[in-house]
């Protein structure tokens, strides 16, 4: 039977999901057999983790906000201003915390990836690697896949308490819901196994960005128009799959971690 | 008697983009000799090259570096070739987020190299060879195209390799800085003994350099031989590559 390999859609996403595969594959081979260059980790985590912070800061403390204030305008008419905080920590936690950090991750991070990873690629840099006998992946991947998943979960947990901390500012400074109220019922509601789930969330969209914009970087064709074409398309994919993957995240690690239960 | 040959390429056939480049390329490359590959601009020359350190693979054929067979390895296995041969490229292809001194160490570095001195030492020699000297902290992006080329090739040959592909050496330079890079091809050859194999359409750099010339037409090899048996051949088509004739009509 012909179709579905007839429809050049179909093929093209199996070819291009392929790809990715292949190339997640190759980077995990290599990190369990030690082929790690841990300065260029270092620079990378520098990239990665210190230089998104000013962003992931500013996504985590105005969600944060902006989340309390709506949840204290629909709750409070309903008496039940006090469980603003859990509202806000468990939904930061769970949902908003890791999709907005990866989100703007992938914005920044991904971006930039695949913008350098095909500008090599077009001025012939990667195959200058090859012909030194350096393995691009080695050399390029590894390395961004080894600091994109330290760095990520670390982003979130600091998305996660920027969040919650504006969360509080906004509740008991501004809109006056009692301090004792919202930190007892916050706690009471939010578990270490929500946090888990932010970072275990954390270091998927972490994976997801790296592969996805290092393939659109190592495929990159057609010069300076090609690497601007990669680069969108490395946010642009990156970013429906975070969007989809949590869907799915969410339904698999709720059994592994199950809402509200202790 | 028997020619030591580094490379011996048989029936190399390559398609790109659905139109056949290579046709059954046959040439052998003997040991500490240069050799100048000729022919048309977009004739499959670079093509040919990027076969020779497995940057391409060959749709059929046998291409043997020093009597391995290289066309079926892997990237993992190309490398210790790959570690023999060093390729300049027609733009140079120097990383631009590293000075020329990080670009000419970083063969030495990837290779294990520790020592700052030795690299130290090793890159100013290189450096030295190409007539470089005190340019190592500039990035790429600050030198003209004739030092990027030089900084290019005092990286190819930082690790001592036996063989080195070179890709339109002078392509885009002006005569002056041409005439320095060949000068530096044949300075390189009788100073470090490698075997090296040009690729050019440019006649000037070929009557300097080559030992031995191939020329490729239309896929295959047209013609082999020395030098001076091109000059005096009599083949319409060598003579009108020399002589540089279209036959076009105005």
């Amino acid at each position: 039977m012909k179709f579905p390999y007839s429809f050049p859609v179909t093929r093209a996403f199996c070819t291009y999901l392929g790809q990715v595969a292949f190339l997640a594959g190759e980077t995990f081979t290599s990190i369990f057999a030690g082929r790690i260059r841990w300065r260029l980790v270092l620079q990378q985590v520098d990239e990665i983790g210190f230089g998104s912070q000013a962003v992931v800061i500013i996504t985590g403390a105005f969600t944060g906000a902006v989340f309390t204030a709506q949840t204290f305008f629909q709750f409070s008419a309903l008496n039940m201003s006090s469980a603003v905080g859990p509202v806000v920590s468990v939904a930061l936690c769970r949902e908003l915390g890791p999709v907005l950090t990866a989100l703007m991750v992938a914005g920044r991070v991904g971006a930039a990836m695949s913008a350098e990873i095909g500008t090599m690629k077009v001025t012939e840099q990667i195959d200058a690697l090859r012909a030194l006998a350096v393995n691009p992946v080695d050399y390029l991947v590894v390395p961004r896949a080894v600091a994109m998943m330290i760095s990520m979960p670390l982003l979130v947990g600091e998305c996660l308490f920027f969040g919650i901390i504006a969360s509080y500012l906004v509740a008991v400074k501004l809109l006056n819901v009692g301090s004792v109220y919202f930190i007892h019922n916050m706690w009471n509601f939010t578990h270490g196994k929500d946090i888990v789930m932010a970072m275990s969330k954390g270091v998927v969209f972490a994976i997801l960005i790296v592969f996805i914009a290092c393939q659109q970087g190592l495929n990159t064709k057609n010069g300076a128009v090609g690497v601007g074409r990669s680069t969108t398309e490395a946010v642009v994919i990156s970013s429906l799959c975070i969007l989809i993957g949590n869907f799915f995240l969410t339904m698999a690690l709720n059994i592994v971690f199950p809402a509200g239960a202790h | 008697m028997s020619v030591d040959n580094l490379i011996e390429v048989r029936n190399l056939r390559q398609t790109l983009s659905g139109q056949e480049i290579l046709r059954g390329v046959n040439l052998d490359i003997p040991r500490g000799e240069t050799v100048v590959l000729l022919g048309q601009s977009g004739g499959g020359k670079s093509v040919f090259l990027r076969h020779l350190i497995g940057l391409i693979r060959p749709l059929s054929g046998s291409i043997k570096i020093d009597g391995e067979e290289i066309s079926r390895l892997s990237e993992r296995e190309l490398e210790p070739v790959r570690r023999k041969i060093g390729m300049l490229f027609q733009d140079g292809a120097l990383f631009d987020s590293m000075t020329v001194f990080d670009n000419v160490a970083f063969p030495l570095r990837e290779r294990g190299e520790r020592s700052e001195k030795v690299i130290r030492e090793k890159v100013a020699h290189s450096l030295e060879l190409v007539s470089l000297q005190g340019q190592e902290k500039k990035m790429p992006v600050n030198l003209s195209g004739g030092m990027r080329k030089r900084a290019a090739l005092a990286r190819a040959i930082i690790s001592e390799p036996s063989c080195i592909l070179y890709d339109e050496p002078t392509a885009g330079l002006d005569p002056i800085v041409s005439d320095t890079i060949n000068r530096l091809i044949r300075r390189l050859q009788t100073q470090l003994k490698v075997t090296s194999i040009v690729v050019t359409h440019d006649m000037i750099s070929t009557n300097y350099v080559a030992d031995h010339v191939a020329l490729l037409r239309e896929g295959r090899i047209h013609f082999t031989g020395t030098l001076s048996a091109l000059h005096s051949s009599t083949d319409p088509v060598i003579r009108d590559f020399i002589e540089g004739r279209s036959h076009e009509i105005d």
